[in-house]
């Protein structure tokens, strides 16, 4: 072999070794790294995982909110229109935190049902509905109309609020 | 009248940049001269009506047109006037119609620099930019008129900006990301008319380069601006949050300085002319897929303002168009682009390509990390969203490795070098930072951390070994005629280089002690209460009302006590704005160069005056976007050096003007 190509097949056979690697470390760290999405519906019926690192969010439920006394330990509940799950949050709440708005928290499922939240994220835009949220809502009202509009948000919100 | 005005400007553009993509591009086969010549008439002209358009919208956001939908959306009279200008690109319409702006500005910096171009070149780039302008005036004209009326009944009072848009970051934020994403379209330009050409010219990186550096600068400005304003606006105390947006504008960086490092190879050595190329291609075309994560509303993010689908289909036909296009005309023409050229494996050219491995790599990691949770929702297989934790465990070891390489390669000539060579040169150096490091690092009350210490040492490692280079390359010189006559006889390419590098080492210092030994506490305080943070503690002297000009604020004061010392009083705030009813939290910083002390007001939690408080000591965190900033302007100091102004010489150029 010619030091050209042998110089360019150890160049090959590094590259190819070095993509390798990246794409498995990449595959493992993204199965590590996904955080899945489940509706107060779907932690209601005990269809999410317990103990395990999810997401979680819902419309925050007029009124119950409540404080802790003497710590920043705040307990709330979330609904998409057909369940309701409590939800514990020690810490500072987002600026659009509101009674009544949508939700999204990283966190974990209790035995007994509670939303233990870790992160609580608000958004941005007081007309903004975070899409899972408007996808739960979507599905316990009308489970075969989910996936077709969730994109309008106005119509959805009024949904709820009867 | 006048908004009309400025969709008449938008129409034109439209026009002239058909004609652009159309004319000079024919006159460039069939060899008519006066056909490439209107290139750079029609660019400038394109220029001037998108400047007109621009400069119509700006008017009604000060004049305060509120018949003009976009204004009435994004203004309000009681708006500061600064905040009425930077409205003008806030928002969707705005910003698109920012893009075509910027893009034209560098159209015509390229028709003004062309005559040092030979003839069909120079009509060949300026067409391709013509193409990109006609498919984003399109755009903004079909989906997106900034000079839609609300008529016949326009509101007396505009909605107001997003509060959170209403600050200093943001008025240079966009514009400084879309020099930088849209001047990409320069070298992508470059690129496809070197492939209409079927040949580079061997001038042809030495060309392409100032502009992809300058595009670069600019970028990595924009970057750490908007990474400067989540610090301070959106009152969590992270400066990266691997949010889609911002991993938007992150890939088109990693793959440009791909594209900045093998375009050095290819002016240098001729070498990996069909890689430079297609990173140009895959550069233009992150920068378009950002554009479409952001403007399409595709994203769960901050940045995802009100959206249509349409747009969204638009911008992905579009980025099909481009990507799709520029890759087939790759496979044909690629083939001709040998480069034969012998180097050694260990050399400048084997650690550039390592770097460039490394770096795409990393943006593929980036880019599979933020489409993941699109895929899978595309295909109903459940709402997913891809972790920091993910972004880190990949992007951080590959980082590390780049660091390390850089080392090297920056030591290394081009062509060949010996391995015994480079041991002798970097052992000691390499020592020298790994005991540096490790020791820093174990100066330090919270236990020793493994990722720190190796930042550390590898930001002192860069230092070292870019002190090394200056000295190898100056020290002959030097010997003869005296240090400063050796430091003088390097170009500015070189200690631009140097400087963008020196801004790497210290943005990483910054992100190792920042990211290890910031101190939070989120605390609950009654008033006169004292809680204690490291060597600082903060006692809280309740909330007062006080009225802003558009908002009211709930005025916190906190008294900051360092050893014990009066040092000063932070105001965090808590605004109400009045036009849109949410609060806002603006937070108390005392910045500086080797802390900060970060102060957000969190909620009220009682009568009784209690308040929720986030309290953050920040060591170093200013280093990130310093060193962003001595990157950039290494980059423009590389630009500056002559060989780039006096190439006109020696071009085999045919019109001489």
């Amino acid at each position: 072999m010619n030091p050209i190509r042998k110089q360019r097949l150890l160049l090959i056979a590094l590259l190819v070794a070095g993509i390798a690697a990246a794409v498995g470390m990449m595959l493992f760290a993204l199965s590590e790294n996904i955080n899945h999405y489940f509706s107060p519906t779907q932690m209601a019926t005990g269809e999410a995982p317990v103990a395990q690192r999810v997401r979680g969010g819902g419309l925050v439920v007029m009124n119950s909110l409540q404080r802790d006394a003497n710590s920043l330990l705040v307990r709330f509940e979330i609904t998409d229109g057909k369940s309701t799950v409590p939800v514990e949050y020690e810490g500072i709440l987002p600026d659009l935190f509101q009674e009544g708005s949508g939700v999204v928290a990283m966190g974990q499922l209790t035995a007994d049902g509670r939303f233990v939240a870790s992160e609580v994220l608000a958004k941005h835009d007081e007309n903004y509905m975070p899409p899972e949220v408007q996808y739960a809502i979507d599905t316990a009202h009308n489970p075969n109309a989910a996936a077709t509009d969730s994109a309008n948000n106005d119509s959805q919100q009024s949904t709820v609020k009867e | 009248m006048i908004a009309e005005l400025g969709l008449i400007a938008l129409i034109v553009t439209l026009c002239f940049s058909l004609l652009l993509s159309v004319v000079p591009m024919v006159g460039s086969y069939t060899g008519q001269k006066s056909l490439m010549a209107q290139a750079c008439y029609l660019a400038v002209g394109i220029f001037a009506f998108t400047f007109l358009a621009y400069g119509v919208l700006i008017y009604g956001f000060i004049s305060d047109d509120f018949s003009i939908r976009y204004v009435a959306n994004n203004s309000n009279s009681l708006l500061p006037i600064q905040y009425k200008i930077s409205a003008a690109w806030a928002g969707h319409e705005g910003s698109l119609l920012l893009w075509l702006f910027v893009l034209n500005s560098w159209m015509a910096a390229v028709a003004l620099k062309s005559r040092q171009l030979p003839e069909v070149m120079a009509a060949r780039i300026l067409s391709v930019l013509g193409m990109v302008s006609t498919g984003f005036a399109l755009f903004t004209l079909l989906t997106s008129n900034p000079f839609t009326r609300i008529l016949p009944f326009p509101p007396t009072d505009g909605a107001d900006l997003n509060p959170l848009l209403q600050d200093f970051g943001l008025i240079l934020h966009p514009p400084m990301l879309y020099m930088g994403y849209v001047g990409f379209a320069v070298v992508f330009a470059f690129a496809i008319a070197a492939l209409l050409g079927g040949d580079l010219e061997s001038n042809w990186a030495r060309w392409a380069r100032p502009w992809t550096t300058v595009a670069w600068a600019f970028l990595t400005i924009g970057i750490a601006l908007g990474s400067w304003w989540a610090y301070y606006e959106l009152g969590w105390g992270g400066w990266w949050f691997w949010d889609p947006v911002e991993n938007a504008s992150l890939m088109p960086w990693l793959v440009g300085t791909a594209l900045i490092h093998s375009l050095a190879i290819t002016e240098k050595r001729g070498l990996f002319k069909n890689w430079t190329i297609l990173l140009a291609i895959f550069t233009f075309s992150l920068s378009l897929l950002g554009t479409f994560l952001v403007r399409s509303g595709v994203l769960t993010s901050v940045h995802a303002f009100a959206s249509s689908p349409e747009r969204g289909i638009f911008i992905l036909g579009y980025l099909a168009l481009v990507i799709g296009g520029s890759l087939t005309l790759f496979s044909i023409k690629a083939p001709n682009l040998r480069s034969r050229a012998f180097f050694d494996i260990v050399s400048r050219e084997t650690l550039l390509l390592v770097n460039n491995v490394l770096l795409t790599t990393a943006a593929a990691t980036v880019l599979i990390g933020t489409l993941f949770p699109l895929i899978l929702e595309s295909l109903n297989m459940g709402m997913v969203s891809v972790g920091s934790p993910y972004f880190n465990a990949l992007f951080v070891p590959l980082s590390l490795l780049l660091m390390l390489t850089l080392g090297f390669g920056v030591l290394l000539n081009w062509k060949q070098g010996s391995a015994k060579w480079l041991w002798q040169q970097t052992c000691w150096i390499g020592l020298l930072s790994l005991i540096g490091g490790f020791a820093l690092s174990l100066y330090d009350s919270n236990g020793f951390v493994l990722s720190k210490a190796l930042g550390l040492t590898l930001a002192l490692w860069i230092v070292f070994t870019l002190l090394k280079d200056i000295w190898n390359r100056t020290a002959n010189a030097g010997a003869q005629h005296g240090i400063l006559a050796g430091l003088r006889q390097r170009k500015a390419s070189f200690y631009g280089m140097h400087l963008a590098h020196l801004g790497l080492a210290v943005t990483l210092i910054g992100v190792a002690v920042s990211n290890y030994h910031s101190i939070q506490r989120d605390v609950r305080m009654a008033p006169n209460e004292t809680v204690t943070l490291g060597n600082y503690a903060f006692r809280f002297d309740g909330v007062r009302q006080e009225v802003g000009p558009n908002y009211l604020s709930d005025y916190g004061s906190l008294t900051m006590y360092h050893n014990n010392r009066q040092v000063k009083v932070l105001h965090p705030e808590k605004r109400m704005h009045l036009n849109q009813g949410n609060p806002m939290t603006e937070v108390a910083i005392d910045p500086g160069l080797w802390r900060d002390v970060y102060i957000a007001l969190g909620e009220s939690l009682d009568d009784q005056g209690s308040w929720a408080i986030r309290l953050y000591v920040k060591p170093m965190v200013r280093w990130i976007w310093l060193g962003s900033i001595l990157m950039a302007l290494g980059g423009l100091l590389a630009v500056s050096d002559r060989r780039y102004r006096v190439y006109k010489k020696n071009s085999n150029n045919t019109e001489v003007p």
